[in-house]
């Protein structure tokens, strides 16, 4: 029978929701939650022996921390394999399946399985490191994620020959492996361009990595009298979210002017973002748009100008692509507007 | 903003993920749901705090790199 030890998130380990993402690592005995789906995907073979949860905010600012602490607690279990959420689109809960996934396998040497969506950042921080099966984007489709999870996990731990990404189901690791084809690589291309300008799918053999590299910006050299702004990802937006910047997966941002304000009134403003906890922030602003310090700053000469707007948008289950076009036109305005650098705070 | 030659901060609880998507000047925050903030301060010794980040973020506006580099 293999021994199994299944790690959650607070909100699927029944703790609580954004409230208890604080919570450090615990253990329940047996399956909790998605695991006993994952028990019953088992039938005979396996078992659930115990279930590690830890909250999502716990684990994203301390993932060396929490990593070792999941890591000690699931090694008193002695288990054959480990498993992680599904974690779908949530990105904190995808980074902290990756990182247990990681150092389970690199200090226990046991196998491990997660799974998330591919837009979540964990499949790009650990997709090199562990099997990572892609699931669609939102929990509706636990079932499915679980029944692709337990498959995979099966084949894994009982050694079976694991076959490529696409075969499998996971995302890429980055590995180039030598097959043998039946046609020589310049034909292969072609044919890769001919299914490309006819505009139909087609697989390429080294998928280019995601995010490019931009060469640093030269510093700033007379910051006495640069123009600076500030940017954020946190979902600031005036009372009454005038510009209906959503509240997960944005398409559009918001520019709200600070002209002659000294300190973001709490009065004036919400949180458009359903991706962390806002009552600090709502408590006040400034906590995430330092507006007040900017504005302390300004008038003691050592900026030269806080720029008369923020700007606002919500950094929650975003594509990537979306994300990389609202930037530019930040930065294309920012630059147009005469602004020599930002800030920008992300939460 | 760095692509254009605007020189950015990126403030984050999270820095690997600031890594990965490739921020050049990168700057931890206090916590997730409070980036340049402490809510167990009082207010007159959390503004302190949240200058102390801000001026660090300025220092890596001046600071000239070549790579990716997290200001701690």
């Amino acid at each position: 029978m293999i021994r199994v030890v299944h790690y959650l998130n607070q909100f699927f380990g029944g703790i609580g929701a954004e409230n208890k993402a604080h919570v450090e690592p615990q253990v329940i005995e047996g399956p909790v939650g998605p695991g006993r789906a994952i028990q019953n995907e088992f039938g005979d073979w396996g078992v659930v022996v115990a279930t590690v949860v830890c909250g999502d905010n716990y684990f994203a600012e301390n993932i060396e921390k929490a990593s070792q602490e999941v890591e000690r607690l699931i090694s008193t279990y002695h288990p054959d394999l480990v498993m992680a959420g599904p974690a779908f689109h949530a990105g904190r809960y995808g980074i902290a399946c990756g990182a247990v996934c990681k150092t389970v396998q690199d200090k226990l040497g046991i196998p491990t399985v997660t799974a998330m969506y591919k837009e979540n950042p964990g499949s790009d921080l650990f997709r090199s490191d562990v099997y990572i099966i892609e699931t669609g984007e939102s929990a509706r489709l636990m079932g499915d994620a679980i029944s692709k999870m337990g498959k995979f996990a099966y084949r894994l731990v009982t050694g079976q020959k694991i076959g490529s990404p696409s075969e499998e189901g996971y995302f890429p690791r980055g590995l180039l492996v030598n097959e043998i084809s039946d046609k020589p690589g310049a034909e292969r291309v072609i044919d890769m361009l001919l299914l490309k300008l006819r505009g139909e799918p087609f697989e390429s053999e080294v998928p280019r990595p995601i995010y490019d590299r931009v060469r640093p910006a030269p510093p700033i050299r007379k910051i006495g009298v640069a123009t600076i702004a500030l940017v954020t990802d946190g979902g600031l937006v005036p009372k009454g979210n005038p510009d209906k910047i959503e509240i997960r997966t944005a398409t559009h941002f918001g520019r709200y002017d600070i002209k002659n304000i000294d300190a973001l009134n709490p009065t004036d403003y919400e949180v458009s973002h359903e991706g962390y906890d806002s009552v600090f922030v709502r408590q006040d602003p400034n906590r995430l748009v330092p507006v007040d310090v900017m504005r302390d700053l300004e008038k003691e000469g050592l900026i030269g100008k806080l720029h008369d707007k923020f700007y606002s948008t919500t950094g929650v289950a975003n594509i990537v692509e979306v994300m990389k076009k609202l930037g530019k036109a930040i930065a294309e305005e920012l630059k147009a507007e005469g602004v020599s650098g930002a800030l920008l705070t992300s939460t | 903003m760095e692509r254009i030659g605007m020189p950015a901060v990126h403030i984050c609880a999270i820095t690997p993920v600031a890594q990965m998507v490739g921020s050049n000047r990168i700057l931890p925050a206090q916590k997730i749901i409070n980036p340049v903030g402490n809510a167990d301060l009082s207010p007159a010794e959390e503004k302190k705090l949240r200058r102390s980040i801000v001026e660090k973020a300025l220092n890596a506006l001046q600071t000239e790199i070549e790579e990716q580099r997290i200001f701690y």
